[in-house]
C-alpha cells in the first residue's frame, strides 16, 4: 500500500515498491485525464520529467530527500527554459533564462518538475478566476472555485495529479486554496524562503510556500526550500532548519502545555455558522491533545483588509512597471509612439483585476494621497504586528478559521471585488505580520472541505508544523479525497 | 549688477566600484551595447537588487571627507516613471533618508579667496541606460550597459553666486571625489554630470526668484556657458516685466542657448516610496571608524600643511594639490632631494610643462618623483648647474636614463674645483686682454662677459659662483 504523500512516496521509492518512472507516468496520465476539466496545469513537462525519472531510477540523479518525486511549481516561479506566465497574457511568451532559488533548491533535493500550475494573474485574486488561461475548477465540486491565487497548485494536489506543489502567499494565496481544496497549505515566515525568481506581486508580503497533503510533507519541502539567499536582500540571515526531524515520534498528548489562542476578532458574524462549529470542534481536538486553548484579542486585526489593499496595490503598481513591451513578454504591434507602445501593450497584456490594483496603487502613492493612504497603512501595519507580538506573550500559537466559508461558486464573486477581498479576511493578518501560518483540513460542510489555520511566532515554523502534525495524527480530514478521486498510485 | 544670481548644483558622480549598484555586472566603460547588463539590470521578472557594499563605503567616505552627517540607517526608495532606458520602470534612489546629510566643500574661483559651500545631501542611486537614436534607421535602440551603475548624487545648497563659482564648485567636487578614490572622474565617459538650478533676484530681496533647472551638463565649461546664457535669458524676461516659469531646460552648446524640455520630459509625480526589496541600509558599528582610518589627508589639509611646513605660497600650494597624485609626486621628489621649495618649483615648472606638452597625467609621468629627486640633489650639491639641470631633465624625459647616467655620459658634471677653473680663467684672461684692461680701468660691466667666456670654455660645466669668486680675485 503506497501512501500518495511525499513522505509515503519517499518510503515507497526507497523500498522499491514503485519506480520514479512509474510514478511520474502515473501523474502524467492523471494530468492527461483530468486537466482539461480542472485547468490546473498551464504547462506540462512530460518528456523532461520522464528523462529525469529515468535518471533517478538508474541511480544517476544523486540522492536527496525528494529524489525521483514529481512536483509542480506555481507558474510564478521562474523556470529556466520552461515558459513562465504568472497567469498573465503579458508573459504568455516568456521563457526565463534562469531558475528561481526555490526551483533550484527543490531540484537539488531531487524533485522532478512535472509542470507549472495555473494561478490568478500575478497572484492577484482569491478564486483563480483572474488567470489569463481561465479559471481552475475545484476537484471537490467542479462548479466551485479552488480558491486562489495558488488555485492550480491546490486543484492539482487535491485531484491527485501530483503529490505536492509550490505556491506563493501574499495575503493568503497558499492557505485559502489549501483550505478550499482539503489540503495543507503552509506559509513560512517572511524572509524564510528566498523570493529570488518569484515574479513579484507585493514584495513586502510575498512568501513562497507549499501545498501538500500533510504537515509532514510541508516540513519535508521546507527542509529544502528554506535558508538565506544572498540574491534576496530580504531573505532572513539565518540557516534553514531541520523541520522534519521535530515531527518524528509525536504521539499521545503531543500538544501538552502548548498554549493556543483563539483569535477573538475572527469569531465574527462573517464566519459561516457551520464553519464556526467546525472550528469549535477543532479546538476540542486540540484540547484533547493537551493544548491549553484560550481566547485572545488582536484589536487592530479588523483593519488588516484595508491596510493590505493599500500596501499590496502600491507595491504591485511599481513591481509591474517593468512589463512595458520593451525587453520581454508581450509587445503589442502598431504603436506610433512610445506612450502608445506602453498603453497598448499594458492594456492588452493585463487583465481587469491587475489593472484595478495598478490604478489603486498608483493613486495611494501619488502626491497628496501618499501620507493619508500609504504612510497611514504602514503605520497601522506596524501596530497590527505589535498586536501579534503582544498576543504571543501569552500564547504559543494563534488559531482561527482559514476562510469564512467553504468553496464558493465560480462566477459568484468575480464581479464584486469587495466580497472577493473579504475572503482573505482571516489570512491577511499573518501576511502583514510576516509570521508563519498553516491551513490544515479540519472538517467538511456540505461535502466541501474547511480549513483550520494555525499561526506561530516569527521563524517558529517548527511550532506551527508540530501542532499541525499532531492534529493530523489525531484526525483523518487530510486523508479525504474528493468524490470519485483517488491517488494515481497506491492508496486506492 | 542688476540682479543677484543664485545657483545650486546636483552633481552625479559615478562611483568607481567594480560592479553595479545592485547587481554583479561589470561597470567597465565602452563595452558593446548590452553586454554588461545582467538579468537584474535588465529588470527581468523575479530578479532582485542587492546593495553594493563598496558603493556604500564610498558614499560614506564622501560624507567623512565633507564633514557631513552619515546616517546609521538610510533608506532606498523607488522613483517611478516609464522610459525605455529604465528597465524596471523605476529607479532605485534615496529620497527621505539619504546616506549623507550636510557637509561642505571648499570652492575657489581662481584669483579670489576660497569659500565654503554647504551641501544639502548626498545619496546613492542607480544610473539609467542610454537610448541610441542614431543606431538603427526608424528605430531607437537601448543600451543598458550603464543601467544600474552606481551614482552618488551630491546636492549643494543654493549658495553659488556666479557661473564661474558653479564651475569651480564642480571642479572642487571632481578634485575631491578623485582624491578620495571614489570616482575615476572621467568627464568624457560621463563619470561626473551636473544639473544646475538657477534663479535671479533683485539685490536685497529676501525671497528667492523662480528657478529653472538645466539638465545634463557634462563639462566644467558647459556649466559655465549654460548658466551665462540662462542668466541673460532670465534677466531679459524679468526686465520686460515677465515671470520665469519653473521648468526644466536643456543647454544647446551649438546655439549657446537653453530651451525648455518637452512637457513629456518634464518631471511628473514620481510616486516615491521605500523599496520593499531592500531593507534599510544599516551601517554596522565600527564601520565609520574603520573607514575614517583609511581616509587620506584631504586637499584642504594638505594645502595648509604645504604652506606651513614647506613655506610655499598659497598659489603654489593650490596648484600642487590639484590632484592627490601631483601632491604625492611633489612630496616624494622633495623628500628625495631634501629641498621642498626646489621640488615645488620643478614640479610646477619643468615637469608640468613636459606633462602638458605630451598630454600626460602626472600618474603617467615619464620621470618618476624619485628620479626627479636625484636630479634636484645634484643641483643642490652643486655638481650640476641650474641651466644644465633642464637639459638633463629633458634627456631623462626622453628616456635616456637616470640623472647621474646622463650627467656622466654627457660630461655635464659641474666644475667647482678651483685648481681646474683657475687654469681656464688664466686662458680666458689671456685671450681677452682688452676686456681685462677695461675692467681694471673701472668698466665693471665687462665682468659678465668674462664669466660667460669661462662658462663657454667649460661648456657650461663651471660652477658660476666659484667662477665669479676666482675671477674677481684675479682681476
Amino acid at each position: 500500500m503506497i501512501d500518495f504523500s511525499l513522505c509515503g512516496l519517499r518510503r515507497a521509492l526507497d523500498a522499491g515498491d514503485i519506480g520514479s518512472v512509474e510514478l511520474t507516468q502515473a501523474c502524467l496520465d492523471r494530468i492527461e485525464e483530468r486537466n482539461s476539466e480542472l485547468n490546473a496545469f498551464l504547462t506540462v513537462c512530460g518528456e523532461t520529467a520522464l528523462d529525469e525519472a529515468r535518471r533517478a531510477d538508474a541511480g544517476r540523479a544523486g540522492g536527496g530527500p525528494l529524489a525521483g518525486i514529481p512536483i509542480a511549481h506555481k507558474d510564478i516561479f521562474c523556470t529556466r527554459g520552461v515558459r513562465t506566465t504568472a497567469g498573465s497574457r503579458i508573459l504568455d511568451n516568456f521563457v526565463p533564462p534562469y531558475d528561481a532559488t526555490v526551483v533550484e533548491r527543490l531540484a537539488q533535493a531531487g524533485a522532478l518538475l512535472i509542470g507549472k500550475t495555473n494561478m490568478d494573474e500575478f497572484a492577484m485574486g482569491s478564486s483563480n478566476e483572474t488567470s489569463y488561461a481561465g479559471p481552475v475548477r475545484n476537484p471537490w465540486n467542479l462548479s466551485r472555485s479552488p480558491g486562489g491565487s495558488s488555485g492550480g497548485s491546490a486543484a492539482a494536489v487535491a485531484a491527485g495529479l501530483v503529490p505536492a506543489a509550490t505556491g506563493t502567499d501574499t495575503g493568503g494565496s497558499v492557505r485559502q486554496p489549501a483550505a478550499l481544496c482539503g489540503l495543507t497549505g503552509f506559509r513560512p515566515s517572511y524572509g524564510r524562503v528566498s523570493r529570488y525568481g518569484m515574479i513579484a506581486f507585493a514584495s513586502s508580503l510575498d512568501q513562497a510556500g507549499s501545498i501538500t497533503r500533510t504537515a509532514e510533507d510541508a516540513a519535508m519541502l521546507l527542509d529544502s526550500m528554506a535558508g538565506h539567499d544572498p540574491r534576496d536582500s530580504t531573505s532572513a540571515e539565518r540557516d534553514g532548519e531541520d523541520y522534519s526531524g521535530p515531527l518524528q515520534g509525536l504521539k499521545g498528548k503531543a500538544l501538552k502545555g502548548v498554549r493556543v489562542g483563539i483569535v477573538k476578532e475572527f469569531m465574527d458574524e462573517g464566519l459561516e455558522a457551520r464553519c464556526r462549529q467546525v472550528f469549535l470542534d477543532n479546538m476540542e481536538t486540540l484540547r484533547g491533545l493537551g493544548a491549553v486553548v484560550t481566547e485572545v484579542s488582536l484589536p487592530r486585526l479588523p483593519l488588516s483588509v484595508p491596510v493590505y489593499y493599500v500596501v499590496a496595490p502600491a507595491e504591485c503598481s511599481s513591481n509591474l512597471s517593468r512589463f512595458d513591451g520593451v525587453r520581454f513578454g508581450l509587445r503589442e504591434a502598431g504603436a506610433d509612439s512610445l506612450d502608445e507602445l506602453y498603453t497598448r501593450t499594458r492594456r492588452a497584456g493585463f487583465g481587469e483585476e491587475v489593472r484595478r490594483r495598478i490604478l489603486v496603487g498608483g493613486w495611494v502613492l501619488s502626491k497628496g494621497y501618499f501620507d493619508a493612504y500609504y504612510l497611514q497603512a504602514q503605520r497601522v501595519r506596524r501596530l497590527l504586528a505589535a498586536d501579534f507580538t503582544k498576543a504571543f506573550e501569552t500564547v504559543d500559537l494563534l488559531a482561527g478559521p482559514t476562510a469564512p466559508a467553504p468553496a464558493f461558486g465560480i462566477g459568484e464573486k468575480i464581479d464584486d471585488p469587495i466580497q472577493m477581498y473579504l475572503n482573505d479576511v482571516y489570512t491577511i493578518g499573518a501576511s502583514l505580520a510576516g509570521i508563519p501560518a498553516i491551513s490544515i483540513p479540519a472538517g467538511t460542510v456540505d461535502g466541501l472541505p474547511v480549513g483550520l489555520q494555525l499561526m506561530g511566532r516569527p521563524f517558529a515554523e517548527t511550532d506551527v508544523l508540530r501542532a499541525a502534525h499532531a492534529y493530523q495524527l489525531e484526525t483523518d480530514w487530510h486523508r479525504l479525497w474528493p468524490p470519485g478521486a483517488s491517488a494515481p498510485v497506491g492508496e486506492a | 549688477m542688476e540682479f543677484d544670481v543664485v545657483i545650486g548644483l546636483e552633481i552625479h558622480v559615478q562611483l568607481a566600484t567594480r560592479s553595479k549598484m545592485f547587481s554583479g555586472a561589470s561597470t567597465v566603460f565602452g563595452a558593446s551595447p548590452n553586454t554588461q547588463a545582467c538579468l537584474v539590470d535588465l529588470g527581468f521578472p523575479g530578479t532582485l537588487p542587492v546593495a553594493n557594499r563598496e558603493a556604500v563605503a564610498m558614499a560614506a567616505r564622501f560624507g567623512l571627507a565633507t564633514g557631513g552627517e552619515i546616517a546609521r540607517r538610510s533608506v532606498f526608495a523607488r522613483k517611478n516613471y516609464f522610459y525605455p532606458d529604465l528597465p524596471k520602470g523605476y529607479q532605485i534612489s534615496q529620497f527621505e533618508l539619504p546616506i549623507v546629510s550636510g557637509g561642505s566643500v571648499e570652492v575657489a574661483v581662481p584669483g579670489t579667496p576660497p569659500r565654503q559651500i554647504e551641501l544639502t545631501r548626498a545619496h546613492l542611486e542607480e544610473d539609467a541606460g542610454k537610448s541610441l537614436h542614431d543606431a538603427m534607421p526608424n528605430a531607437t535602440g537601448v543600451d543598458l550597459n550603464r543601467a544600474g551603475a552606481p551614482l552618488l548624487e551630491i546636492v549643494t545648497e543654493p549658495q553659488l553666486r556666479s557661473p564661474e563659482e558653479a564651475s569651480a564648485c564642480m571642479r572642487g567636487i571632481h578634485q575631491l571625489v578623485t582624491w578620495i578614490g571614489i570616482s575615476d572622474g572621467a568627464m568624457q565617459e560621463g563619470s561626473l554630470r551636473c544639473d544646475a538650478n538657477i534663479s535671479l533676484r533683485k539685490p536685497g530681496d529676501a525671497e528667492l526668484g523662480t528657478r529653472t533647472e538645466i539638465k545634463n551638463l557634462n563639462s566644467f565649461r558647459f556649466v559655465e556657458r549654460a548658466l551665462h546664457s540662462e542668466i541673460l535669458r532670465q534677466a531679459d524676461v524679468l526686465r520686460q516685466g515677465g515671470t520665469i516659469a519653473q521648468e526644466t531646460r536643456l543647454y544647446d552648446s551649438g546655439l549657446d542657448t537653453t530651451r525648455p524640455m518637452r512637457d513629456k520630459e518634464q518631471a511628473n509625480d514620481y510616486r516615491y516610496f521605500p523599496d520593499p526589496d531592500l531593507p534599510p541600509l544599516a551601517l554596522e558599528p565600527g564601520f565609520l571608524e574603520d573607514l575614517r582610518g583609511t581616509l587620506p589627508e584631504l586637499p584642504q589639509e594638505r594645502r595648509a600643511r604645504f604652506r606651513s611646513d614647506y613655506g610655499l605660497p598659497a598659489e603654489d600650494a593650490r596648484r600642487l594639490c590639484e590632484s592627490r597624485a601631483a601632491a604625492d609626486y611633489f612630496e616624494a621628489a622633495g623628500k628625495a632631494c631634501g629641498d621642498m621649495q626646489l621640488a615645488a618649483r620643478w614640479t610646477s615648472g619643468e615637469l608640468a610643462a613636459a606633462l602638458n606638452r605630451d598630454g600626460l597625467d602626472i600618474a603617467d609621468s615619464r620621470v618618476s618623483a624619485g628620479d626627479l629627486g636625484v636630479l634636484l640633489s645634484r643641483l643642490r650639491d652643486g655638481s650640476l648647474s641650474g641651466k644644465l639641470g633642464k637639459e638633463v631633465f629633458q634627456a631623462m624625459w626622453a628616456g635616456e636614463g637616470s640623472a647621474d647616467d646622463i650627467i656622466k655620459e654627457r660630461g655635464l658634471r659641474q666644475i667647482s674645483d678651483a685648481g681646474a677653473l683657475e687654469g681656464v680663467i688664466d686662458e680666458v684672461m689671456a685671450e681677452h686682454a682688452e676686456q681685462v684692461r677695461q675692467y681694471r680701468e673701472g668698466n665693471t660691466r665687462v665682468f659678465g662677459f668674462l664669466v660667460g667666456q669661462v662658462m663657454r670654455a667649460t661648456r657650461g660645466q663651471a660652477n658660476p659662483q666659484i667662477v665669479n669668486e676666482l675671477l674677481r680675485k684675479r682681476l
